[in-house]
């Protein structure tokens, strides 16, 4: 029941803090989104789980019961965490207390409305990542849009509406094609499932009890519906071709939505392409393992070269989030225990460095108001403290050891260069290393020029030191990031555990 | 449970009914011993009084199996007939002229003639409920004049605005003319069948021999009328007039439960009277003129509605669109088909949409009661002055999209879903498309109100606490029938299938 409980108090959460006054609702969001935060610690000391949820693992803090029959298909409220989703949930719990506690700087207006909508977005993401139904998990997947959509249109920047709007859009064509192709997979394993229950639809794909439908061999079907599924997430991911809605989005919305954008909502295109196309239809991706592995190697180099032609900061680290989202697919599609253990504990260290990044560079702003590169330099001499904390976090992007970003990247490329899923993986892995190279470049450019060198912005008012509540969210991100960099055990035992049970194919094929 | 008919005498199963029709009249009596007084608060709370005691006593039934288990009940020969389904539409009915008469109690201060229009009301949904418990084609027939001839009038209540009486002339025309049509209709399919009980009428229509000509104008007659009663193509051009120049609550009371009461209607009719199995194979394939009219009605809808720059236009061109979608429980059925399942999900929908459109149009009243304006620029920045009232219109217009976590969404993908499992495919795919189109046009409604900056200053003044009250009760509905959709749909789905028995 504690899941429920989780969703349930954050939703709550969020209809209370729509309804207090402008003034108290900063504070008591930030009050209220600690119990989630305890919720899933809780959830993390008592965590049981062993195996993959849906490859007939044992499901920690399992409720299944019957929702709604609908034409033979019986509908469940079927949540549950495993070793891949409980980590996402408490990146979830944490990052959103920290985003709202970033956001009483620079959100002045609306403010009820804004944490209301921060919260109802977390109980959601929750949702997401704890749902065990197809039904229940698509609820919670489309829910996360609309407040989203709302942030970004409401508080966001001069170009607010194009960004929220095309945010919508892609989104939700990219839901439509996923959602097509999953219940032309259901329609074609026939009377072999009786119910939407992920676990059961994704025993029966593996055992092969995909039918014809519609005059369309089964064959045909698993590989359409895998095309459509895998398009309609990388979308979200995204992946290059369909990352253009990403940095429009992330331009515009103020730094805490950002901080929830890369870090959270991203992660649910890679969780939702981990769980559906890697785990139920794995000989589908081993199939088309080179076009995979290409487009997330385009992703990672085309990404960081796109960074390093920008000058506002923001873009910078949004096209830096879908250069690492690259290195994520090439994890997953690696078929190996550290590959796709390394992207799932990636989709963690990305979540909080990223969301440190944002966070650090909405402090800058919230200051200066200004992101451009060429506008500012020596920033270090008024804002120490942030700027030793942005360099920090600069560095965990560029994966030095000790941070998590490191432990991330390290098994990411380790699995994927052992990988045999297809031959040509070691030269993918070479040429996605690469980019660490472009990261550190403009990362170390983007800083020369904006935080060291003597001090030069034009205001008509003196730049002084961050607040202090401004400080600390950033504070907890990087020692977060620290720890988990130092004792990446902390989660990836159990990552291991629950992807060690996909690996009965890629590693050892071919 | 014990069947209820052992223990009431079996005229109490019309309770429902009868309920709503002693409000009207109760009405007229407070007004005739104290016609001069203005007294909205009484004559409003009598009205809410009596519908929401008939949603009791028909949730009541539904809850006991009154009807369901052991048969429908038979009155009067077999001219009324309750059962799943007319307890069902009864429910609708009751909720819809609940919030609508606790919205008139705001819309209508200061006005004249507040005793008349109540029981208008309450006469109408009196008429709506013995719709959807005909069991012959008389009765249809004088509950639908029932129905009509009040609403004639309400459209036009406000005498001394011209869109008002616009509409309602324009309405009673066009009603005038569809009721002769379906007056012939039934004279021919009598002519046919020499009975006008629809289990009569399904027994000898199979026989109709040499006149399978007139029994198939006869259908399409009827079928003619009952596209008039729920805005369908080709008698929809009333409605856009209608919704807009009527009192908004009125609006919200004809586009959700008067369509509804169509539905209802021609849903046992056609499933009762005109046998899949005996009539397709002589010629008169009516699921397949149902099922054009259902593409039609819901694409002509959906893109009339896209290019409205008035919110109450475009919401009346999105009540067409949705007609369309609710044809598809007339249109997807075949002999052998899981017909019970897909007319079912279609009833689910119409209860769904009886609580998110009446909500759409309580808020255009609750606008109007402000003289905010009433294009999409007026709304501009409306929810930095009432957040409340715009989230719940936020829920309402998601809601009707089609898009998680509201009612909407659930109730379409059953009726996509059933009309896929019953083979009709391309019928989903029709309405999925639509449904997706749709999101453009809600969307700038929410987009107004939320994103755009304001244009002037509102004055919004004293918060109307009967409209405000109403559409937050639509809005926790369309919230709350998600996660209850399962019993709702259940239910619908074994009403229908009865029919079909």
């Amino acid at each position: 029941m504690i899941i429920e409980a989780l969703i349930a108090v954050t939703f709550v959460a969020a209809f209370a803090v729509l309804l207090v006054p402008n003034r108290m609702a900063g504070r008591l969001a930030a009050a209220l989104s600690l119990l989630p935060v305890v919720g899933s610690l809780y959830m993390w000391s008592r965590f049981d789980a062993t195996g993959n949820a849906l490859t007939g693992g044992s499901v920690a803090f399992e409720t299944m019961t019957p929702w709604l029959e609908l034409g033979g298909y019986t509908l469940n409220w079927h949540v549950g965490v495993d070793g891949i989703g409980l980590p996402l949930v408490v990146l979830t719990t944490i990052l959103s207390t920290l985003a709202i506690v970033s956001a009483w700087t620079p959100i002045d207006e609306r403010q009820s409305q804004f944490y209301g909508l921060m919260l109802f977005m977390e109980a959601n993401l929750l949702g997401v990542f704890t749902a065990l139904d197809f039904f229940v998990w698509f609820v919670f997947w489309e829910a996360v849009l609309l407040p989203m959509y709302f942030l970004i249109g409401v508080w966001g920047g001069p170009r607010r509406k194009y960004a929220a709007i095309k945010f919508f859009v892609y989104t939700n064509i990219a839901s439509l094609a996923m959602f097509i192709g999953f219940i032309a997979l259901v329609f074609g394993l026939g009377d072999s499932v009786s119910s939407l229950d992920m676990p059961a639809i994704s025993a029966a794909l593996r055992a092969g009890e995909l039918g014809s439908l519609y005059g369309i061999p089964a064959a045909t079907l698993q590989s359409v519906a895998f095309v459509a599924m895998f398009l309609g997430f990388a979308v979200k991911v995204p992946i290059v071709p369909f990352h253009t809605w990403l940095p429009d989005a992330h331009v515009e919305a103020p730094s805490p939505v950002s901080v929830m954008l890369a870090g959270v909502l991203l992660k649910m295109g890679t969780y939702a392409l981990l769980r559906f196309n890697f785990t139920m239809m794995p000989e589908t991706a081993t199939a088309f393992a080179v076009p995979i592995a290409l487009i997330a190697v385009i992703s990672v180099i085309y990404g960081a070269m796109l960074a390093l032609a920008q000058q506002d900061l923001k873009r910078i680290v949004a096209y830096s989030s879908v250069s690492s989202m690259g290195y994520v697919i090439l994890g997953l599609i690696a078929y190996t225990t550290y590959g796709v253990g390394g992207a799932t504990f990636q989709m963690i260290a990305h979540g909080l460095i990223s969301g440190l990044m944002f966070m650090s560079v909405g402090v800058i702003y919230n200051a200066t108001h200004t992101r451009m590169v060429g506008d500012m330099s020596g920033m270090a001499d008024r804002m120490p403290v942030t700027t030793g904390i942005l360099v920090a976090g600069a560095f965990g992007y560029m994966g030095l050891p000790l941070m998590a970003g490191f432990a991330g990247e390290f098994f990411i490329f380790k699995g994927s260069f052992e990988s045999t899923v297809t031959s040509a993986m070691p030269l993918f892995t070479a040429a996605a290393m690469f980019g660490i190279v472009i990261v550190a470049g403009y990362l170390l450019l983007a800083m020369q020029r904006t935080l060291f060198g003597s001090f030069r912005l034009e205001t008509d008012y003196e730049v002084g030191p961050a607040a202090l509540h401004e400080t600390v969210p950033l504070a907890v991100l990087l020692v977060t990031i620290i720890v988990l960099g130092v004792a990446p055990d902390l989660f990836f035992g159990m990552i291991q555990d629950a992807v060690n049970p996909l690996l009965d194919f890629g590693g050892d094929l071919s | 449970m014990t069947p209820l008919q052992t223990q009431l005498p079996t005229w109490a199963a019309v309770a429902p009914t009868i309920l709503l029709g002693l409000t009207a009249l109760v009405l007229f009596l407070v007004d005739s011993i104290d016609p001069d007084s203005t007294r909205p608060a009484a004559l409003a709370g009598i009205s809410v009084l009596g519908s929401v005691s008939s949603l009791a006593v028909a949730g009541w039934f539904l809850l006991a199996g009154t009807g369901q288990t052991g048969g429908a009940i038979e009155l009067y020969g077999g001219s009324i007939i309750v059962g799943g389904m007319s307890l069902f539409f009864s429910v609708i009915f009751a909720s819809v002229a609940a919030m609508v008469s606790l919205a008139s109690y705001d819309y209508l201060r200061d006005r004249t003639y507040q005793a008349e229009f109540y029981s208008l009301v309450m006469l109408a949904a009196t008429g709506m409920s013995l719709m959807g418990s005909s069991g012959s084609l008389a009765t249809v027939f004088v509950s639908l004049e029932l129905a009509s001839l009040p609403s004639y009038a309400l459209v036009a209540f406000l005498k001394n605005n011209r869109g008002s009486v616009e509409a309602g002339l324009k309405y009673f025309l066009v009603g005038a003319v569809s009721s002769a049509v379906f007056a012939f209709g039934i004279s021919l399919v009598y002519a046919v069948t020499g009975s006008l009980l629809l289990s009569d009428v399904a027994a000898s229509i199979g026989s109709a021999g040499d006149l399978v000509g007139v029994a198939g104008v006869g259908i399409v007659m009827i079928a003619g009328g009952f596209a008039f009663k729920t805005a369908s193509v080709p008698f929809h051009f009333w409605a856009p007039e209608a919704y807009e120049g009527a009192p908004a609550p009125i609006s919200a009371f004809l586009s959700s439960a008067s369509k509804a009461a169509g539905f209802a209607v021609a849903f046992r009719v056609f499933a009762v009277a005109f046998p899949i199995d005996a009539v397709v194979p002589m010629g008169i394939d009516w699921p397949l003129l149902f099922a054009v009219l259902a593409v039609v009605t819901m694409t002509l809808g959906n893109f009339a509605a896209a290019t409205q720059e008035n919110v109450k236009r475009m919401l009346a061109y999105s009540s067409v669109g949705h007609a369309g979608y609710a044809l598809i429980g007339l249109a997807a059925l075949s002999g052998g088909g899981p017909n019970g399942a897909v007319m079912g999900a279609s009833m689910a929908h119409l209860l769904v949409y009886g609580f998110m459109n009446t909500g759409a149009f309580l808020f255009i009243a609750m606008v109007e009661h402000w003289e905010v304006g009433r294009t999409f620029e007026d709304y501009n920045g409306l929810a930095t002055q009432a957040p409340v009232a715009c989230l719940a219109m936020t829920v309402f217009m998601f809601s009707l999209a089609g898009l998680p976590p509201f009612g909407g969404f659930l109730s379409k993908y059953a009726l996509f879903y059933e009309a896929i499992q019953g083979g009709f495919w391309w019928l989903a795919a029709v309405g999925a498309i639509n449904s997706a189109l749709s999101l453009f046009y809600y969307s700038r409604v929410v987009k107004a109100m939320w994103i755009e900056d304001p244009t002037g200053t509102f004055d919004l003044g004293a918060t109307p606490l009967g409209i405000y009250v109403a559409v937050l009760v639509a809005a926790v509905a369309t919230l709350a029938l998600l996660p209850a959709f399962g019993p709702v749909v259940e239910t619908a789905q074994s009403a229908a299938t009865a029919l079909f028995a």
